[in-house]
Protein backbone atom coordinates (compact mmCIF):
# COMPACT_ATOMS: atom_id res chain seq x y z
CA UNK A 1 0.00 0.00 0.00
CA UNK A 2 2.80 2.46 1.12
CA UNK A 3 4.61 1.94 -2.06
CA UNK A 4 1.50 2.34 -4.22
CA UNK A 5 1.29 5.69 -2.73
CA UNK A 6 5.04 6.27 -2.81
CA UNK A 7 4.54 5.43 -6.66
CA UNK A 8 1.44 7.58 -7.00
CA UNK A 9 3.07 10.63 -5.30
CA UNK A 10 6.18 10.25 -8.03
CA UNK A 11 3.54 11.12 -10.47
CA UNK A 12 4.13 14.41 -11.66
CA UNK A 13 0.76 16.68 -10.28
CA UNK A 14 -0.18 17.84 -13.42
CA UNK A 15 -0.25 14.23 -14.91
CA UNK A 16 -2.23 13.27 -11.23
CA UNK A 17 -4.81 15.06 -12.01
CA UNK A 18 -5.24 14.07 -16.00
CA UNK A 19 -5.40 10.12 -14.46
CA UNK A 20 -8.11 11.07 -11.87
CA UNK A 21 -9.63 13.32 -14.46
CA UNK A 22 -9.65 9.83 -16.79
CA UNK A 23 -10.76 7.68 -14.03
CA UNK A 24 -13.62 9.91 -13.34
CA UNK A 25 -14.88 10.04 -16.77
CA UNK A 26 -14.78 6.18 -17.09
CA UNK A 27 -16.75 6.09 -13.82
CA UNK A 28 -19.37 8.04 -15.18
CA UNK A 29 -19.35 6.83 -19.08
CA UNK A 30 -19.09 2.87 -18.32
CA UNK A 31 -22.56 2.89 -16.15
CA UNK A 32 -23.63 4.75 -18.96
CA UNK A 33 -23.11 2.36 -21.83
CA UNK A 34 -24.39 -0.68 -19.65
CA UNK A 35 -27.57 1.51 -19.03
CA UNK A 36 -27.98 1.98 -22.96
CA UNK A 37 -27.55 -1.79 -23.26
CA UNK A 38 -30.20 -2.33 -20.81
CA UNK A 39 -32.26 0.59 -21.79
CA UNK A 40 -32.53 -1.54 -25.43
CA UNK A 41 -33.27 -4.98 -23.26
CA UNK A 42 -36.11 -3.00 -21.10
CA UNK A 43 -37.54 -1.52 -23.91
CA UNK A 44 -38.27 -4.43 -26.12
CA UNK A 45 -39.27 -6.44 -22.86
CA UNK A 46 -41.91 -3.57 -21.82
CA UNK A 47 -43.01 -2.67 -25.65
CA UNK A 48 -43.41 -6.40 -25.56
CA UNK A 49 -45.59 -6.47 -22.54
CA UNK A 50 -48.01 -3.61 -23.67
CA UNK A 51 -48.15 -5.65 -27.09
CA UNK A 52 -49.20 -8.96 -24.40
CA UNK A 53 -46.24 -11.00 -25.53
CA UNK A 54 -43.19 -11.96 -23.77
CA UNK A 55 -40.38 -10.27 -25.42
CA UNK A 56 -36.73 -11.08 -25.91
CA UNK A 57 -36.28 -14.61 -23.12
CA UNK A 58 -33.88 -16.91 -24.85
CA UNK A 59 -30.50 -15.64 -24.22
CA UNK A 60 -29.22 -16.04 -20.86
CA UNK A 61 -31.69 -16.47 -17.39
CA UNK A 62 -35.19 -14.50 -19.04
CA UNK A 63 -33.12 -12.65 -21.86
CA UNK A 64 -30.88 -10.97 -19.04
CA UNK A 65 -27.82 -11.69 -21.89
CA UNK A 66 -29.78 -10.58 -24.68
CA UNK A 67 -28.05 -6.66 -25.00
CA UNK A 68 -24.61 -8.38 -24.31
CA UNK A 69 -25.62 -10.98 -27.19
CA UNK A 70 -26.92 -7.81 -29.48
CA UNK A 71 -23.73 -6.00 -28.85
CA UNK A 72 -21.16 -9.06 -29.62
CA UNK A 73 -23.11 -9.17 -32.85
CA UNK A 74 -22.67 -5.78 -33.63
CA UNK A 75 -19.44 -5.57 -33.55
CA UNK A 76 -18.43 -8.49 -35.57
CA UNK A 77 -20.80 -7.14 -38.41
CA UNK A 78 -19.21 -6.23 -41.57
CA UNK A 79 -19.42 -1.96 -41.67
CA UNK A 80 -20.63 -1.71 -45.69
CA UNK A 81 -19.63 1.57 -47.01
CA UNK A 82 -21.85 2.68 -50.27
CA UNK A 83 -19.59 3.18 -53.16
CA UNK A 84 -20.86 6.75 -53.67
CA UNK A 85 -20.71 7.82 -50.58
CA UNK A 86 -18.07 10.92 -48.78
CA UNK A 87 -15.75 8.07 -46.91
CA UNK A 88 -14.50 10.61 -44.66
CA UNK A 89 -17.77 11.99 -43.69
CA UNK A 90 -19.61 8.81 -43.66
CA UNK A 91 -17.15 8.00 -40.27
CA UNK A 92 -17.07 10.91 -38.70
CA UNK A 93 -20.97 11.50 -38.85
CA UNK A 94 -21.50 8.58 -36.16
CA UNK A 95 -18.39 9.36 -33.92
CA UNK A 96 -19.93 13.12 -34.39
CA UNK A 97 -22.99 11.91 -33.12
CA UNK A 98 -21.91 9.96 -30.11
CA UNK A 99 -19.31 12.71 -28.86
CA UNK A 100 -21.90 15.21 -27.65
CA UNK A 101 -24.06 12.72 -26.48
CA UNK A 102 -21.07 11.42 -24.03
CA UNK A 103 -20.01 14.91 -23.50
CA UNK A 104 -22.94 15.85 -21.74
CA UNK A 105 -22.43 14.07 -19.21
CA UNK A 106 -19.40 15.72 -17.56
CA UNK A 107 -21.98 18.63 -16.16
CA UNK A 108 -24.91 16.37 -14.41
CA UNK A 109 -24.75 15.69 -11.08
CA UNK A 110 -25.45 12.72 -9.52
CA UNK A 111 -25.31 13.71 -5.84
CA UNK A 112 -24.63 16.78 -4.08
CA UNK A 113 -20.96 17.19 -5.59
CA UNK A 114 -21.12 14.03 -7.61
CA UNK A 115 -20.22 15.96 -10.68
CA UNK A 116 -17.16 15.48 -12.82
CA UNK A 117 -16.99 19.16 -13.95
CA UNK A 118 -19.09 21.69 -11.74
CA UNK A 119 -19.04 24.63 -14.44
CA UNK A 120 -21.38 27.51 -13.57
CA UNK A 121 -22.76 27.59 -16.27
CA UNK A 122 -23.76 23.97 -16.74
CA UNK A 123 -27.33 23.89 -18.29
CA UNK A 124 -26.37 26.34 -21.28
CA UNK A 125 -23.51 24.06 -21.85
CA UNK A 126 -25.98 20.58 -22.17
CA UNK A 127 -28.18 22.74 -24.59
CA UNK A 128 -25.32 23.91 -26.40
CA UNK A 129 -23.98 20.32 -26.46
CA UNK A 130 -27.11 18.60 -26.72
CA UNK A 131 -27.98 20.38 -30.17
CA UNK A 132 -25.07 19.64 -31.79
CA UNK A 133 -25.92 15.81 -31.79
CA UNK A 134 -28.07 16.67 -34.59
CA UNK A 135 -24.94 17.65 -36.71
CA UNK A 136 -23.88 13.90 -36.55
CA UNK A 137 -27.51 12.76 -38.04
CA UNK A 138 -27.06 15.29 -41.37
CA UNK A 139 -24.18 15.00 -41.99
CA UNK A 140 -24.53 10.91 -42.06
CA UNK A 141 -28.05 11.67 -44.35
CA UNK A 142 -25.55 13.40 -46.30
CA UNK A 143 -23.18 11.10 -46.71
CA UNK A 144 -24.75 8.18 -47.26
CA UNK A 145 -25.90 9.43 -50.79
CA UNK A 146 -29.29 7.84 -50.33
CA UNK A 147 -32.55 9.28 -51.03
CA UNK A 148 -33.96 7.68 -47.18
CA UNK A 149 -31.23 9.44 -45.69
CA UNK A 150 -31.29 12.18 -47.09
CA UNK A 151 -35.05 12.67 -46.64
CA UNK A 152 -34.10 11.66 -43.22
CA UNK A 153 -31.31 14.17 -42.83
CA UNK A 154 -34.09 17.18 -43.49
CA UNK A 155 -36.40 16.04 -41.35
CA UNK A 156 -34.43 15.64 -38.76
CA UNK A 157 -32.84 18.98 -39.21
CA UNK A 158 -36.10 21.11 -39.00
CA UNK A 159 -37.48 19.20 -36.32
CA UNK A 160 -34.72 19.68 -34.22
CA UNK A 161 -34.37 23.35 -34.80
CA UNK A 162 -38.64 23.50 -34.23
CA UNK A 163 -37.84 21.58 -30.84
CA UNK A 164 -34.52 23.09 -29.64
CA UNK A 165 -36.87 26.52 -29.31
CA UNK A 166 -39.57 24.88 -27.18
CA UNK A 167 -36.92 23.12 -25.06
CA UNK A 168 -35.11 26.07 -24.46
CA UNK A 169 -38.13 28.38 -23.42
CA UNK A 170 -39.21 25.74 -20.96
CA UNK A 171 -35.39 25.83 -19.39
CA UNK A 172 -36.25 29.49 -18.89
CA UNK A 173 -38.94 28.48 -16.51
CA UNK A 174 -36.71 26.84 -14.39
CA UNK A 175 -33.93 29.77 -14.49
CA UNK A 176 -35.84 32.10 -13.35
CA UNK A 177 -37.48 30.07 -10.40
CA UNK A 178 -33.97 28.89 -9.64
CA UNK A 179 -31.90 31.65 -10.61
CA UNK A 180 -28.64 29.90 -11.40
CA UNK A 181 -27.67 28.02 -14.41
CA UNK A 182 -25.68 25.58 -12.67
CA UNK A 183 -27.53 22.68 -12.23
CA UNK A 184 -27.23 21.66 -8.55
CA UNK A 185 -27.73 24.88 -7.44
CA UNK A 186 -30.90 24.28 -9.24
CA UNK A 187 -31.55 21.03 -7.37
CA UNK A 188 -30.49 22.85 -4.43
CA UNK A 189 -33.11 25.41 -4.84
CA UNK A 190 -35.77 22.62 -5.06
CA UNK A 191 -34.95 21.41 -1.38
CA UNK A 192 -37.44 20.77 1.33
CA UNK A 193 -39.55 18.23 0.13
CA UNK A 194 -41.72 17.22 -2.97
CA UNK A 195 -43.81 20.52 -2.70
CA UNK A 196 -40.89 22.34 -3.47
CA UNK A 197 -40.14 20.90 -6.47
CA UNK A 198 -40.41 23.22 -9.93
CA UNK A 199 -42.63 20.19 -11.30
CA UNK A 200 -45.55 22.23 -9.51
CA UNK A 201 -45.19 25.99 -10.44
CA UNK A 202 -44.15 24.59 -14.07
CA UNK A 203 -46.41 21.68 -14.84
CA UNK A 204 -46.39 22.70 -18.04
CA UNK A 205 -43.70 23.57 -18.92
CA UNK A 206 -42.52 19.83 -17.61
CA UNK A 207 -44.61 18.84 -19.96
CA UNK A 208 -43.41 21.17 -22.93
CA UNK A 209 -39.78 20.16 -21.85
CA UNK A 210 -40.09 16.40 -21.95
CA UNK A 211 -42.34 16.56 -25.13
CA UNK A 212 -39.50 18.50 -26.93
CA UNK A 213 -37.05 15.97 -25.28
CA UNK A 214 -38.88 13.19 -27.20
CA UNK A 215 -38.93 14.72 -30.18
CA UNK A 216 -35.24 15.99 -29.99
CA UNK A 217 -33.96 12.61 -29.42
CA UNK A 218 -36.21 11.72 -32.38
CA UNK A 219 -37.98 8.85 -30.68
CA UNK A 220 -41.45 7.83 -31.18
CA UNK A 221 -44.37 9.52 -31.60
CA UNK A 222 -41.69 11.95 -33.29
CA UNK A 223 -39.65 9.54 -34.70
CA UNK A 224 -40.20 10.47 -38.69
CA UNK A 225 -36.29 10.51 -39.08
CA UNK A 226 -36.27 6.45 -38.60
CA UNK A 227 -39.76 6.07 -39.35
CA UNK A 228 -39.31 2.66 -40.69
CA UNK A 229 -42.59 2.11 -42.43
CA UNK A 230 -41.74 5.13 -44.56
CA UNK A 231 -38.08 5.74 -45.06
CA UNK A 232 -36.88 2.38 -43.87
CA UNK A 233 -34.06 3.34 -41.44
CA UNK A 234 -33.64 6.80 -42.30
CA UNK A 235 -30.46 8.67 -41.67
CA UNK A 236 -28.77 5.22 -40.83
CA UNK A 237 -29.80 3.08 -43.61
CA UNK A 238 -26.81 2.68 -44.96
CA UNK A 239 -25.04 1.98 -41.65
CA UNK A 240 -23.98 -1.62 -40.15
CA UNK A 241 -22.38 -2.88 -37.55
CA UNK A 242 -20.09 -0.70 -35.01
CA UNK A 243 -20.58 2.11 -36.87
CA UNK A 244 -24.90 1.91 -36.74
CA UNK A 245 -24.10 0.74 -33.12
CA UNK A 246 -22.75 4.32 -32.33
CA UNK A 247 -26.04 6.05 -33.43
CA UNK A 248 -27.87 3.70 -31.29
CA UNK A 249 -25.80 4.73 -28.09
CA UNK A 250 -26.00 8.16 -29.05
CA UNK A 251 -29.40 8.02 -29.43
CA UNK A 252 -30.17 5.80 -25.88
CA UNK A 253 -27.42 7.85 -24.29
CA UNK A 254 -29.69 10.86 -24.91
CA UNK A 255 -32.97 9.55 -24.14
CA UNK A 256 -31.10 8.71 -20.75
CA UNK A 257 -29.86 12.40 -20.84
CA UNK A 258 -33.42 13.92 -21.09
CA UNK A 259 -34.81 11.63 -18.48
CA UNK A 260 -31.84 12.66 -15.85
CA UNK A 261 -32.19 15.92 -16.83
CA UNK A 262 -36.06 16.17 -16.59
CA UNK A 263 -35.46 14.82 -13.37
CA UNK A 264 -32.89 17.42 -11.97
CA UNK A 265 -34.55 20.21 -13.57
CA UNK A 266 -38.16 19.90 -11.95
CA UNK A 267 -38.38 16.96 -9.81
CA UNK A 268 -35.82 17.75 -7.26
CA UNK A 269 -32.78 15.68 -8.83
CA UNK A 270 -31.23 13.58 -5.72
CA UNK A 271 -33.69 15.02 -3.01
CA UNK A 272 -35.58 12.75 -1.29
CA UNK A 273 -40.04 13.99 -1.65
CA UNK A 274 -39.53 13.45 2.26
CA UNK A 275 -37.43 16.64 2.37
CA UNK A 276 -38.80 18.26 5.30
CA UNK A 277 -39.81 15.61 7.43
CA UNK A 278 -37.02 15.46 9.89
CA UNK A 279 -38.87 12.99 11.75
CA UNK A 280 -38.98 10.43 9.46
CA UNK A 281 -35.43 11.21 8.14
CA UNK A 282 -34.29 10.36 11.53
CA UNK A 283 -35.17 6.88 11.67
CA UNK A 284 -31.66 5.03 11.48
CA UNK A 285 -32.14 2.50 8.51
CA UNK A 286 -35.23 3.69 6.94
CA UNK A 287 -34.28 7.31 6.99
CA UNK A 288 -30.77 7.24 4.65
CA UNK A 289 -32.97 5.15 2.29
CA UNK A 290 -35.80 8.16 2.46
CA UNK A 291 -33.60 10.51 2.58
CA UNK A 292 -31.44 12.59 -0.70
CA UNK A 293 -29.15 10.40 -2.28
CA UNK A 294 -28.49 9.02 -5.80
CA UNK A 295 -30.76 6.24 -5.44
CA UNK A 296 -34.03 8.76 -5.50
CA UNK A 297 -32.50 10.26 -9.23
CA UNK A 298 -31.93 7.00 -10.50
CA UNK A 299 -35.78 6.05 -9.49
CA UNK A 300 -37.27 9.42 -11.12
CA UNK A 301 -35.09 9.06 -14.56
CA UNK A 302 -36.38 5.52 -14.83
CA UNK A 303 -39.69 6.99 -14.46
CA UNK A 304 -39.01 9.09 -17.65
CA UNK A 305 -37.13 6.28 -19.11
CA UNK A 306 -40.45 3.67 -19.09
CA UNK A 307 -42.31 7.05 -20.10
CA UNK A 308 -40.46 7.13 -23.32
CA UNK A 309 -41.08 3.31 -23.91
CA UNK A 310 -44.67 3.16 -22.75
CA UNK A 311 -44.99 6.49 -25.46
CA UNK A 312 -43.49 3.64 -28.17
CA UNK A 313 -45.99 1.14 -27.42
CA UNK A 314 -48.94 3.42 -27.53
CA UNK A 315 -48.60 6.50 -29.76
CA UNK A 316 -48.56 6.21 -34.11
CA UNK A 317 -46.29 8.55 -35.82
CA UNK A 318 -46.68 12.11 -36.30
CA UNK A 319 -46.85 12.94 -40.30
CA UNK A 320 -44.15 15.65 -40.44
CA UNK A 321 -46.39 18.70 -40.88
CA UNK A 322 -48.09 17.82 -37.60
CA UNK A 323 -44.78 17.85 -35.85
CA UNK A 324 -43.93 21.32 -37.16
CA UNK A 325 -47.57 22.32 -36.56
CA UNK A 326 -46.98 21.09 -32.69
CA UNK A 327 -43.57 22.58 -32.19
CA UNK A 328 -44.28 26.41 -33.54
CA UNK A 329 -47.87 26.58 -33.13
CA UNK A 330 -48.81 25.26 -29.50
CA UNK A 331 -45.61 24.21 -27.48
CA UNK A 332 -43.72 27.38 -28.00
CA UNK A 333 -46.62 29.91 -27.38
CA UNK A 334 -47.99 27.80 -24.20
CA UNK A 335 -44.07 27.73 -22.81
CA UNK A 336 -44.27 31.83 -24.24
CA UNK A 337 -47.40 32.25 -21.54
CA UNK A 338 -46.31 30.46 -18.86
CA UNK A 339 -43.08 32.43 -18.55
CA UNK A 340 -45.16 35.38 -19.12
CA UNK A 341 -46.85 34.10 -15.62
CA UNK A 342 -43.92 33.62 -14.18
CA UNK A 343 -42.75 36.91 -15.16
CA UNK A 344 -44.79 39.13 -13.04
CA UNK A 345 -44.49 36.16 -10.61
CA UNK A 346 -41.14 37.39 -9.94
CA UNK A 347 -42.11 40.58 -10.45
CA UNK A 348 -44.01 40.89 -7.55
CA UNK A 349 -41.78 38.90 -5.19
CA UNK A 350 -39.30 41.61 -6.17
CA UNK A 351 -41.80 44.43 -5.36
CA UNK A 352 -42.43 42.56 -1.96
CA UNK A 353 -46.14 42.38 -2.63
CA UNK A 354 -45.84 38.06 -2.78
CA UNK B 1 -68.82 27.53 -28.78
CA UNK B 2 -69.54 24.80 -25.82
CA UNK B 3 -67.56 22.18 -27.90
CA UNK B 4 -64.85 24.32 -29.06
CA UNK B 5 -64.24 25.29 -25.29
CA UNK B 6 -64.45 21.52 -24.95
CA UNK B 7 -62.02 20.71 -27.27
CA UNK B 8 -59.65 23.30 -26.36
CA UNK B 9 -59.79 21.57 -22.11
CA UNK B 10 -59.64 18.24 -24.20
CA UNK B 11 -56.36 19.03 -26.18
CA UNK B 12 -54.42 20.48 -23.35
CA UNK B 13 -55.04 18.04 -20.90
CA UNK B 14 -53.60 15.66 -23.06
CA UNK B 15 -56.93 13.47 -22.13
CA UNK B 16 -56.67 11.20 -25.24
CA UNK B 17 -52.89 10.60 -24.80
CA UNK B 18 -53.67 9.64 -21.52
CA UNK B 19 -56.42 7.00 -22.27
CA UNK B 20 -54.50 5.82 -25.12
CA UNK B 21 -51.28 5.39 -22.30
CA UNK B 22 -53.40 4.03 -19.73
CA UNK B 23 -54.81 1.26 -22.47
CA UNK B 24 -51.29 0.34 -23.09
CA UNK B 25 -50.48 0.60 -19.30
CA UNK B 26 -53.12 -1.93 -18.53
CA UNK B 27 -52.06 -4.47 -21.25
CA UNK B 28 -48.50 -4.67 -19.89
CA UNK B 29 -49.95 -6.20 -16.73
CA UNK B 30 -52.27 -8.76 -18.49
CA UNK B 31 -51.73 -12.38 -18.57
CA UNK B 32 -48.96 -13.67 -21.46
CA UNK B 33 -50.42 -16.43 -23.79
CA UNK B 34 -46.94 -17.05 -25.70
CA UNK B 35 -46.90 -20.29 -26.39
CA UNK B 36 -42.76 -20.71 -25.55
CA UNK B 37 -42.45 -23.30 -28.30
CA UNK B 38 -40.08 -25.63 -28.34
CA UNK B 39 -40.65 -26.23 -24.33
CA UNK B 40 -44.13 -26.34 -25.02
CA UNK B 41 -46.49 -27.11 -27.68
CA UNK B 42 -49.98 -26.47 -28.86
CA UNK B 43 -52.51 -29.04 -28.15
CA UNK B 44 -52.98 -31.19 -32.00
CA UNK B 45 -56.28 -32.30 -33.77
CA UNK B 46 -56.36 -36.22 -34.34
CA UNK B 47 -56.58 -35.21 -38.20
CA UNK B 48 -53.29 -33.09 -38.21
CA UNK B 49 -51.58 -34.02 -41.51
CA UNK B 50 -47.62 -33.57 -41.15
CA UNK B 51 -44.70 -35.64 -42.71
CA UNK B 52 -46.29 -38.59 -45.04
CA UNK B 53 -45.61 -42.56 -43.96
CA UNK B 54 -46.28 -46.25 -45.19
CA UNK B 55 -47.90 -48.56 -42.53
CA UNK B 56 -47.51 -52.39 -42.32
CA UNK B 57 -50.21 -55.30 -41.48
CA UNK B 58 -49.39 -56.53 -38.09
CA UNK B 59 -47.87 -59.63 -39.93
CA UNK B 60 -45.30 -56.99 -41.48
CA UNK B 61 -46.68 -57.28 -44.80
CA UNK B 62 -46.75 -53.43 -46.06
CA UNK B 63 -50.28 -52.10 -46.75
CA UNK B 64 -49.83 -50.21 -50.32
CA UNK B 65 -51.11 -52.73 -53.18
CA UNK B 66 -50.01 -50.12 -55.82
CA UNK B 67 -53.53 -49.11 -57.05
CA UNK B 68 -52.29 -45.97 -57.93
CA UNK B 69 -55.76 -44.09 -56.44
CA UNK B 70 -53.20 -41.51 -54.00
CA UNK B 71 -51.08 -40.91 -57.33
CA UNK B 72 -54.25 -39.91 -59.24
CA UNK B 73 -55.94 -37.93 -56.18
CA UNK B 74 -53.15 -36.11 -55.50
CA UNK B 75 -53.54 -32.54 -56.69
CA UNK B 76 -49.69 -31.48 -56.94
CA UNK B 77 -48.22 -34.57 -58.32
CA UNK B 78 -46.61 -34.81 -55.79
CA UNK B 79 -46.75 -38.83 -55.35
CA UNK B 80 -44.79 -40.95 -58.49
CA UNK B 81 -45.59 -45.13 -58.32
CA UNK B 82 -44.29 -48.00 -60.00
CA UNK B 83 -45.55 -51.64 -59.61
CA UNK B 84 -44.67 -55.54 -60.13
CA UNK B 85 -46.45 -58.31 -60.35
CA UNK B 86 -44.77 -60.52 -56.58
CA UNK B 87 -44.39 -64.40 -56.90
CA UNK B 88 -47.22 -65.18 -54.72
CA UNK B 89 -49.38 -62.99 -57.52
CA UNK B 90 -50.00 -60.24 -55.59
CA UNK B 91 -49.43 -56.62 -56.77
CA UNK B 92 -46.77 -54.41 -54.90
CA UNK B 93 -44.90 -51.14 -55.21
CA UNK B 94 -41.54 -50.96 -56.94
CA UNK B 95 -41.48 -47.44 -56.38
CA UNK B 96 -43.50 -44.95 -53.82
CA UNK B 97 -41.55 -41.45 -54.21
CA UNK B 98 -43.68 -38.57 -52.99
CA UNK B 99 -41.47 -35.02 -53.46
CA UNK B 100 -41.95 -32.99 -50.17
CA UNK B 101 -41.44 -29.71 -52.33
CA UNK B 102 -44.69 -30.53 -54.35
CA UNK B 103 -47.06 -31.55 -51.66
CA UNK B 104 -49.33 -29.27 -50.13
CA UNK B 105 -50.08 -31.44 -47.32
CA UNK B 106 -54.33 -31.93 -48.47
CA UNK B 107 -54.78 -35.26 -47.62
CA UNK B 108 -56.33 -36.26 -50.32
CA UNK B 109 -53.84 -39.63 -51.01
CA UNK B 110 -54.69 -40.64 -47.42
CA UNK B 111 -58.65 -40.53 -48.38
CA UNK B 112 -57.87 -41.70 -51.30
CA UNK B 113 -56.25 -45.35 -49.98
CA UNK B 114 -58.40 -48.12 -49.95
CA UNK B 115 -56.51 -50.06 -47.56
CA UNK B 116 -54.93 -47.11 -45.04
CA UNK B 117 -51.17 -47.46 -46.25
CA UNK B 118 -50.57 -44.10 -46.73
CA UNK B 119 -50.98 -41.81 -44.02
CA UNK B 120 -49.77 -38.34 -42.85
CA UNK B 121 -48.20 -38.40 -39.10
CA UNK B 122 -48.12 -36.01 -36.95
CA UNK B 123 -44.60 -35.06 -37.47
CA UNK B 124 -44.04 -31.57 -38.75
CA UNK B 125 -40.62 -30.76 -37.36
CA UNK B 126 -38.75 -32.44 -40.25
CA UNK B 127 -35.69 -31.31 -42.13
CA UNK B 128 -33.60 -32.61 -45.07
CA UNK B 129 -30.13 -32.70 -44.88
CA UNK B 130 -28.99 -33.17 -48.53
CA UNK B 131 -30.54 -32.20 -51.88
CA UNK B 132 -32.79 -34.83 -53.07
CA UNK B 133 -33.72 -35.77 -49.55
CA UNK B 134 -36.97 -34.30 -50.50
CA UNK B 135 -37.78 -36.85 -52.73
CA UNK B 136 -39.03 -39.16 -49.74
CA UNK B 137 -38.91 -43.21 -51.24
CA UNK B 138 -40.57 -45.78 -50.17
CA UNK B 139 -38.14 -47.13 -48.01
CA UNK B 140 -38.03 -44.14 -45.89
CA UNK B 141 -41.92 -43.69 -45.94
CA UNK B 142 -42.27 -47.43 -44.86
CA UNK B 143 -39.29 -47.16 -41.69
CA UNK B 144 -41.25 -43.62 -40.98
CA UNK B 145 -44.55 -45.58 -40.52
CA UNK B 146 -42.72 -48.78 -38.28
CA UNK B 147 -40.99 -45.98 -36.16
CA UNK B 148 -44.44 -43.55 -35.59
CA UNK B 149 -46.68 -46.88 -35.78
CA UNK B 150 -48.13 -46.70 -32.17
CA UNK B 151 -49.26 -42.72 -32.84
CA UNK B 152 -50.80 -43.03 -36.34
CA UNK B 153 -52.51 -45.99 -34.63
CA UNK B 154 -53.94 -43.84 -31.97
CA UNK B 155 -54.73 -41.09 -34.02
CA UNK B 156 -56.46 -43.05 -36.29
CA UNK B 157 -58.74 -44.43 -33.84
CA UNK B 158 -59.35 -41.12 -32.19
CA UNK B 159 -60.99 -39.73 -35.18
CA UNK B 160 -62.37 -43.09 -36.42
CA UNK B 161 -66.24 -42.82 -35.02
CA UNK B 162 -66.37 -39.57 -37.48
CA UNK B 163 -65.09 -41.02 -40.72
Amino acid sequence: MDSLIAIWESVPEALRIVIVILLKIIAILLPVIIAVAYTTFAERKIIGYMQVRCGPNRVGPKGWLQPIADTLKLMFKEIIVPTKSSKAVFFIAPMLALAPALAVWSVIPFWEGGVLSDINAGLLFVLAITSLDVFGIILAGWASNSKYAILSSMRVGAQVVAYEIAMGFALVGVLMLAGSLNLTEIVNAQAGGIQNWFMWPLFGLLVVYFISGVAETNRAPFDVAEGESEIVAGFHVEYSGMAFALFFLAEYASMLLISILTVLLFLGGWLSPFGGMEGLLSIPVLGTILGDGIHWLFLKAFFFLVLYLWFRATFPRYRYDQIMRLGWKILIPVTLVWIFGIGIYKGLQIEGIL
Amino acid sequence: MIASIKHFIKTFTLFELLQGLSITGKYFFKRKITIQYPEQKTPMSPRFRGHHALRRYPNGEERCIACKLCEAACPALAITIDSEERADGTRRTTKYDIDMFKCIYCGFCEEACPVDAIVETHVFEYHFEERGDHVRTKEVLLAFGDKHEAEIAKSRAADAPYR
